[in-house]
């Protein structure tokens, strides 16, 4: 219920939380919203001792266009990826994912960044990214660099981000008429997915599927082929071995990918 | 016009919605000044040995005034706990804090004391507890072949208690019958989880009184157990309730973790404060329901039960409590609403390595209720006669002279035909029936389900909540406000406004100027607390009965006061005063009469017996068949428990009752894997019923009164939980049974549904 | 650390530890009991208080990030001469509450739902309380309430006597 004691530093840019990063290393953790580190810090599995405050820092918050993509700023909350116009009307599947987190009081808090960071494969928006093709800006020691979501994503609660750095943007792209769909299968509106789907363009994106959040690769090659929705979709399982749990075993839960890729690309939203 | 049956706001509410009510959590008393913190080291285990406990560790930690161990307990004297009731197997002994054994995940073994309340957390991290594990009995089956061992060796057996003799079952039980059928259904362990945690605060005041302060069902009981519990002198003993945040049953009593909290306060010379984790709270509190059932249910073609027979294993979790006695409850109710010829109930309640098991909403009722209206279905379907048709058949006919079953119960009234045939017209039965057939020919992906209960429950009724009696302290001052003792005790149910209402009622004096007290043990030493849907059929009758005899007292004193006869006198309610007849002028306020000498009277009021609430439930489902997913979109409701004194609280109670049931029904349950680990200790974990998944419900109103108390109030607490979990279960299979699915186990969730509509096909997808 | 916010419209001052949780910087340095704590996994949002005029769970906020912010519990939704505000009468005309440990979080949750979308449909309101358990109501008074207090709660209105 309560966190074990830690410091408290808060950065006031991106450079000084970088440098917070090198000076503790991997005693420290980044803090947003902490909607992701806090609930895991108050049932002690995580224990930083130092917590970084990034919350405040000026250059990691906003969304603007940049081209053909929409740039969002690591601490934006996802009330507010929701509630963008810019974001509605040109990334509609991600507004939409983004109003999916947890409930109104979590989306006051939670970031995007932050979601992204924790990498829960259960969760919405790895999943989303990755069906958007959206990638990443990680700053570190030596500047700046993009990493695409098909490469982020490494292992459960594991991406490509070094202790020394910091998830600063997240890049999607523009397309407001491409379509999308979205599926999110729960017991409760407040969970975390059973198994999970988002659809763009010909891209597949699975939640609760694996130890990271998956393409259906199986699916976009059957799409591209000709196949329709249903037919495409009778491949989302493929090459997938997804855990057990008191909600769903591994046969349900293929079953679950299935029938939910169907309805992602039939355009769902649910 | 009289306020009884109109709906008075709640005076509690101003309070609790502003500044919030008072929970222990939240009581600050000079007495408590200076509290230190008790954390509780517990059991990550389900069975094992006890090889070691090393505080030395936790003792240097910051903070920490002390550590005990159950050793510390044992040698001052305190002595496991024996099961509640003697017929359950006295060698099934709880010590308050494990010594050689610990038999479920979650069980106290060590109390870490500290000066602030964080300092608690990291203390208890500190205690290393060297564990020897042993297997696990995990499920009742295990207990009863033993294939797992004995929780208690010195018992001999896993076997707490018994209810009825299969010695003795009738093997021609269903000769005669053309139609049987029998299944083995599951009433699942669910959690109460009310919203406010166990908590407590104790202290040891001068002349050596202990104080507790203990949200709870009863002060009188809470006092009662840590009496037993601790070895105390009853007259140095004061239990304090503060606001409670809900109960639903598991809040009887006193738990092991608020004797000890008492004990370390007299050891310390110090006031203790203790609030447990919500995971705390899914694993130590009480769950409920728990049985195994198996029904078998006969009769004929036409729609006619016979006989039925009702088998059940109880899971007690590892020390029998309630749950272990609730059998008895089940078999008193086995059939229910429906007059069925020849009928038996055997039950086993037995221990497992798993939490305790309690009484939870219903207790012992709702599972009858399942039980009978599963098998109602199960029968109606094999017979090939609509659900609704069969129970019309089966129903006993109204009834107003007591009717007693041949299990016992003595119904006092009922008009069961009516309940249902009102809750059918308002759920509007034949367009659901017909809107059902047009998805099915369509093969629509979402099918309709309608799913009927009929129940009857048993309410007031002594024994687990104390007698069929209540008592309750009315006085008048000379200020013109008046005082209620009473014996029950709230936790949400509005008793203060209620109480208020009905000696309003009588007296005359507006509720604003009414105060309600509870829950102190030195202001109210006798009660029975509030449980089994117990306290305005006997709690409220006692407050009128003693208004009315105050105002006969007080008669006295006007007649003497106003030179006049008594039978001369009225009473006038609006003014609050007496008047002699025809001459209103010459008249004293009731208040006046309070002022040389106190004006109040003590009553107990007495019940011939238990009453019988009963209705119907129409539950209305779709049912995605792709995936199983149930979404519950009506559930019309009739709980008739007689007259109702105040609408908006006893539809709150129904609201709450029906969400509650519906909620086991397709959605919550406790699970544990084989080796008694649970699986469903956080919120984010137990599939807590959140406002999404539930409709606005509605309510149908039918009143029939009963003759036991002057108020004709039956309880309503619980009958609105009896009444959905067959409704909403039936229902959800219904929606499938045109796919061949002729039973679905609670929860009925998504892969439970899509597993039985795969198992009908008799395929697996490809 | 020393932090500074307003809480209810009072300026306040206190050295705190860093993990000191919002929840119990305003139950125990402030002495603002209302919010509860429910449960230890961000689930069931007893806890909640408007952030900056937004609801959140006190219970998974540090004090220090509330830092230079602006806090207000249900104690600070009643007006100096101790009128509710509308949706605490809401909740009261409609049977919202029994037995009141969720209330105040859900009034907050709901007054903070009520000012991002001030004409919701139920549902609306159902989705918008999903971060909040009640054990005793069913929720269907609360949805009441809450429509009431939006003025959109359809069908006739029921006998009140206060």
């Amino acid at each position: 219920m309560i966190p074990a004691t830690f410091d408290y530093e808060v950065a006031d840019s991106a450079a000084h939380a970088l440098a917070l990063l090198a000076e503790h290393g991997d005693d420290a953790k980044l803090l947003a919203g902490g909607h992701s580190l806090l609930p895991m810090m108050k049932v002690r599995l995580a224990q930083p001792a130092v917590l970084v405050d990034i919350a405040r820092v000026g250059e990691l918050a906003g969304i603007r266009s940049d081209g053909d993509e929409l740039v969002i700023g690591a601490t934006t909350r996802h009330a507010d990826v929701a509630g963008s116009d810019l974001v509605r009307a040109e990334v509609p599947l991600l507004a939409y994912a983004a109003a999916q987190v947890g409930d109104p009081q979590i989306r006051h808090r939670g970031t995007i960044g932050g979601s992204l960071a924790h990498a829960d494969p259960s969760a919405d928006l790895p999943m989303t990214l990755l069906a958007l093709g959206g990638s990443v800006e990680i700053s570190g020691p030596g500047g700046v660099r993009t990493v695409a979501a098909d490469d982020f994503f490494v292992g459960p609660f594991e991406t490509a981000l070094s202790p020394d750095e910091l998830l600063s943007a997240v890049r999607v792209p523009r397309g407001g008429e491409v379509p999308w769909g979205y599926q999110k299968f729960v017991r409760r509106a407040n969970d975390w997915a059973i198994v999970g789907v988002a659809a763009y363009d010909g891209r597949v994106a699975l939640a609760s599927m694996g130890g990271t959040p998956l393409r259906a690769t199986a699916v976009e090659e059957a799409l591209r082929g000709g196949a329709s929705a249903a037919e495409a979709a009778a491949h989302a399982a493929d090459g997938t071995s997804p855990g057990y749990d008191f909600h769903a075993d591994s046969e349900y839960r293929k079953h679950l990918a299935r029938v939910l890729t169907k309805r992602a690309l039939q355009g769902e939203r649910g | 016009m009289s306020i009884l049956g109109t709906r008075v706001l709640r005076t509690e509410d101003p309070g609790f919605l502003t500044t919030g009510a008072v929970y222990t959590e939240d009581v600050q008393d000079e007495r408590l000044a200076g509290a230190c913190y008790v954390h509780f080291v517990r059991s990550t285990v389900a069975h094992a040995s006890i090889l070691s406990v090393d505080v030395s560790a936790a003792r240097d930690g910051d903070g920490v005034i002390a550590v005990y161990t159950g050793k510390d307990l044992a040698e001052a004297g305190l002595a496991p706990v024996k099961p509640m009731m003697p017929n359950m197997n006295q060698k099934m002994v709880q010590p308050l804090l494990a010594t050689d054994v610990v038999r479920f995940v979650g069980e106290p073994v060590a109390a870490v004391v500290t000066e602030e309340m964080y300092q608690g957390e990291d203390a208890i991290e500190l205690v290393d507890v060297d564990y020897g594990t042993l297997p696990a009995v995990a499920t009742m089956h295990q207990a009863l072949s033993g294939e797992r061992g004995l929780l208690f060796p010195d018992a001999g057996t896993n076997v707490v208690v018994k209810f009825g003799d299969e010695g003795e079952t009738n093997p021609g039980l269903f000769d005669g019958c053309e139609v049987v059928v029998s299944e083995v259904i599951q009433n699942q362990r669910v959690a109460p989880a009310p919203m406010e945690s166990r908590s407590g605060a104790a202290v040891w005041g001068d002349g050596g009184r202990l104080i507790a302060w203990i949200p709870n069902q009863g002060a009188q009981g809470t006092k009662g157990a840590l009496v037993g519990m601790l070895g105390l002198e009853p007259e140095d003993v004061r239990v304090i309730t503060p606001d409670v945040g809900g109960a639903f049953g598991a809040k009887f009593g006193a738990d092991s973790e608020h004797a000890v909290i008492c004990w370390i306060a007299k050891q310390l010379g110090r006031p203790v404060r203790w609030s447990e984790t919500r995971n705390e709270n899914l694993l130590v509190m009480p769950h409920g329901r728990a049985q195994e059932q198996k029904v078998t249910i006969g009769g004929m073609r036409d729609g006619t039960v016979l006989a039925y027979r009702l088998e059940v294993v109880q899971d007690s979790g590892a020390y029998p409590k309630a749950g272990a006695f609730l059998p008895m409850l089940t078999r008193l109710m086995t059939p229910g609403p429906y007059e069925i010829p020849r009928a038996e109930t055997f039950t086993t309640s037995v221990v497992t390595n798993t939490t305790p098991v309690g009484a939870y909403r219903g207790a012992g009722r709702p599972e009858a209720a399942a039980a009978i209206d599963r098998a109602m279905d199960l029968f109606a379907a094999a017979a090939g006669v609509d659900p609704a048709e069969v129970r019309r058949k089966n129903l006993l006919p109204k009834f107003t002279e007591p009717h007693k079953t041949a299990f016992g119960a003595v119904y006092d009234s009922g008009d069961y035909v009516t309940a249902l045939e009102k809750a059918l017209a308002a759920a509007g039965y034949d367009e659901l029936r017909a809107e059902q057939a047009r998805r099915r020919a369509a093969g629509d992906t979402f099918q309709l389900g309608i799913g009927l209960s009929s129940y009857v429950e048993i309410t007031g009724p002594g024994g687990e909540a104390g007698g069929p009696n209540e008592n309750s302290t009315v006085e008048v001052h000379p200020d013109g406000t008046a005082t209620i003792l009473t014996g029950t005790s709230p936790h949400g149910q509005g008793h203060q406004t209620v109480w208020a209402t009905l000696a309003s009622a009588e007296l005359g004096i507006p509720i604003e100027k009414i105060t309600v007290k509870w829950g102190d043990t030195d202001l109210v030493p006798r009660g029975g607390g509030t449980g089994g849907s117990r306290s305005l059929q006997l709690g409220g009758a006692a407050v009128q009965q003693a208004s009315r005899e105050l105002i006969d007292v007080a008669r006295e004193r006007a007649a003497a006061s106003l030179e006049a006869s008594p039978a001369d006198l009225v009473f006038d309610i609006e003014a609050s005063a007496f008047a002699v007849k025809g001459d209103p002028d010459i008249s004293v306020p009731l208040s006046l009469l309070a002022e040389s000498e106190r004006l109040f009277v003590h009553t107990v009021f007495t019940a011939p017996g238990p009453t019988f609430p009963f209705g119907s439930h129409v539950a209305v489902v779709d049912v995605d068949t792709e995936t199983g997913k149930v979404f519950l979109r009506r559930v019309v409701t009739v709980d008739d428990a007689g007259t109702v004194m105040n609408p908006l609280l006893a539809e709150g109670q129904r609201h709450g009752g029906i969400a509650q049931g519906a909620a086991q029904a397709f959605l919550e349950e406790v699970v544990y894997d084989d080796d008694g680990n649970p699986v469903t200790a956080t919120f984010a974990d137990y599939p807590f019923l959140s406002a999404t998944e539930v409709p606005s419900f509605e309510l149908v109103a039918m009143e029939t009164p009963t003759s036991y108390n002057p108020l004709g109030a039956k309880g309503i607490g619980e009958a609105g939980s009896i009444g959905s979990t067959p409704a909403v279960q039936n229902a959800v299979i219904d929606a499938v049974s045109h796919l061949g699915v002729r039973h679905i186990d609670m929860p009925t969730s998504p892969q439970r549904v899509w597993r039985a509509i795969q198992a009908a096909n008799g395929s697996k997808e490809a | 650390m020393e932090i500074k916010l307003t809480v209810n419209g009072t300026a306040h001052s206190d050295e705190v530890e860093p993990r000191l949780l919002l929840v119990h910087y305003l139950r125990e340095v402030c002495g603002l009991r209302a919010a509860n704590v429910g449960c230890d996994t961000t689930s069931c949002g007893a806890c909640t208080v408007l952030l900056d005029g937004e609801s959140v769970k006190s219970c998974t906020v540090l004090a220090v990030q509330a830092n230079g912010r602006s806090v207000t519990t249900a104690e600070g939704l009643v007006a100096e001469d101790g009128t509710m505000s509308a949706v605490q009468q809401a909740f009261r005309e409609n049977h919202g509450l029994q037995c009141g440990f969720c209330t105040p979080g859900m009034v907050m949750a709901a007054t903070s739902l009520l000012a991002e979308n001030p004409s919701p449909t139920e549902q609306e309101v159902r989705e918008g309380l999903e971060g909040n358990f009640c054990r005793c109501t069913g929720y269907h008074n609360i949805v009441r309430a809450v429509l009431a207090a939006a003025g959109t709660l359809p069908g006739a209105s029921t006998e009140v006597d206060a």
